[in-house]
């Protein structure tokens, strides 16, 4: 079977000359939830901009379910890899939440009717229908991070990608967020260093570190794993032990 | 976070509300040039234009406090009307003790009755349709679609850049201080200095998460706004009346041998 997504090899050196991607691999099958963890500055946000292509890898290769990332394929990955950013200001920029979530499959040709049907689907699985005609900036942040996840899944994306999704959310929206994360049929990759929050949503994780997948297994081998956390700079909050 | 901005219009299910962005906007601008190319004599034909934007009014449920609350901005302009009359040149009459120009005069009514009919009708097409509406009617009409962008995102990131103006200034207050004189300026200017560069930096992310969701260079059609012919129809009561009036009066003038 295709991986949800495979990345092999890759390298990036941004145009300063600062390298920050020395050689990952991964592979994440269909409908997997995988946390990716590491320190900041290990290159987590540099790795998430190749999947989707914003970034071109300077060495290796990206592949989404099975298409590689190329310049000829952008549209096709763009629709498969449903970046989810951290800041909901930026990402949701239309007028009001119908606009927004429609903007990606608008711009996969869906018009009319249908379009406002995969509108509707997106928001509803998110639990955000009854805001669709309100304007973005009137949200709350929780609800907005939510919206910004119903983007993303309008298109309905082979693997969804969340840079951050806890930060800046109180208890109750973080809680609510993932009760959603978990209902969703669909790959997921989730960049964070909320390690509770990888422990909660996803079976295994990834550690990146110093350009490179440190650390690849159960999250809750992992999280057990106070000399490797150590090494990379993590570590679990205040009283927290793996249950 | 305020709505301030939003506050022209103001939500109802009116004929006028219902009719499409576009055929507003072109009604508007139509009646507006009619207007314009009134000869500032015809007084009748001015009173019945502003009968005419009563009738949308009232069509739109539009209180007439509300209209007149919002023709302050018209002010800068009834002030520079009110000037000319005594800085104005040529023939003197006197009013009431004043010695005021004759062409003065004119040229003052001539712009406070086409200002004041070209702002109400405004009032009341931006009373009626909502901002971003009025922006997708004004990329309906082919308007170039940069600027339709531009303003669009300054609808949606006013809000946002202005509470994180709000931010900048508490938190230079809460290191005591306050801009009281001139020489406070380079403070505040960097503060909008810095400003800049954060709202440049949130444009460029605005762009990748554009980017991600297969944005290629022209904002997607999500509404289908196409009016029926009916609604251009409707649309077009206003400047028609307004134009049936203009060439309706030049012709009896003609026929009756007035200049």
């Amino acid at each position: 079977m295709t991986a949800s997504l495979e990345v092999d090899r890759l390298a990036y050196a941004y145009p300063d000359g600062t390298q920050a991607l020395f050689g990952v691999d991964l592979r994440i099958e269909r409908g997997e939830r995988v946390a990716l963890l590491g320190p900041n500055g290990a290159g987590k946000t540099t790795l998430v901009m190749h999947l989707n292509g914003i970034l071109t890898a300077g060495h290796g290769t990206v592949t989404v379910a099975g298409l590689p990332v190329s310049k000829d394929s952008l549209k096709e990955i763009r629709r498969r890899v449903g970046l989810v950013f951290q800041d909901p200001d930026d990402q949701l920029f239309m007028p009001t939440v119908r606009d927004d979530v429609a903007f990606g499959p608008a711009n996969l040709g869906l018009r009319g009717e249908e379009l406002q049907q995969r509108v509707k689907d997106a928001l509803t699985r998110v639990g955000m229908l009854e805001a669709i005609d309100r304007p973005p900036h009137h949200l709350s942040f929780g609800q907005r991070r939510r919206v910004a996840v119903a983007t993303v899944l309008a298109m309905e994306p082979e693997i969804l990608v969340l840079d951050e999704p806890s930060s800046n959310l109180d208890p109750a929206s973080r809680r609510e967020l993932a009760e959603i994360l978990r209902s969703l049929d669909v790959t997921v990759l989730m960049v964070t260093h909320d390690l509770p929050y990888a422990l909660e949503l996803c079976e295994r994780s990834l550690i990146l570190s110093g350009g490179v997948i440190a650390a690849d297994g159960p999250t809750r081998t992992i999280l057990s794993d106070a000399a490797l956390l150590a090494g990379h700079r993590l570590e679990l909050p205040y009283g927290f032990t793996v249950p | 976070m305020s709505a301030g901005h939003h506050q022209l219009y103001r939500a109802g299910d009116t004929p006028v509300h219902r009719l499409p962005p576009q055929c507003k906007l072109a009604a508007v601008a139509v009646f507006a040039l009619v207007v314009v190319a009134t000869p500032r004599e015809w007084f009748a034909a001015f009173g019945a234009y502003a009968l005419l934007l009563a009738g949308v009014a009232v069509t739109a449920r539009v209180p007439a406090g509300s209209v007149l609350r919002r023709m302050v901005i018209e002010i800068p302009f009834v002030l520079f009307a009110l000037a000319i009359p005594f800085i104005g040149t040529g023939e003197r009459v006197q009013v009431a003790g004043l010695s005021l120009s004759l062409p003065g005069l004119w040229a003052a009514w001539n712009i406070l009755a086409k200002a004041t009919l070209g702002v109400v009708a405004s009032i009341l097409l931006a009373a009626t349709t909502e901002p971003r509406m009025l922006l997708l009617g004004a990329r309906r009409l082919r308007l170039p679609p940069m600027l339709v962008q531009i303003a669009m995102f300054m609808l949606r990131y006013m809000d946002v850049i202005l509470e994180e103006m709000r931010r900048m200034r508490v938190a230079r207050e809460s290191r005591g201080f306050t801009a009281r004189d001139a020489r406070h300026i380079p403070v505040v200017a960097r503060s909008a200095g810095a400003l800049f560069i954060r709202s440049y930096e949130r444009g460029e992310r605005v762009h990748l998460a554009m980017l991600s969701r297969g944005y290629t260079g022209s904002m997607p059609v999500i509404q289908d706004l196409t009016p029926s012919a009916g609604q251009w129809l409707l649309a077009g009561t206003l400047p028609g009346a307004a134009l049936a009036l203009l060439l309706g009066t030049w012709g009896l003038r003609a026929m009756w041998g007035m200049s």
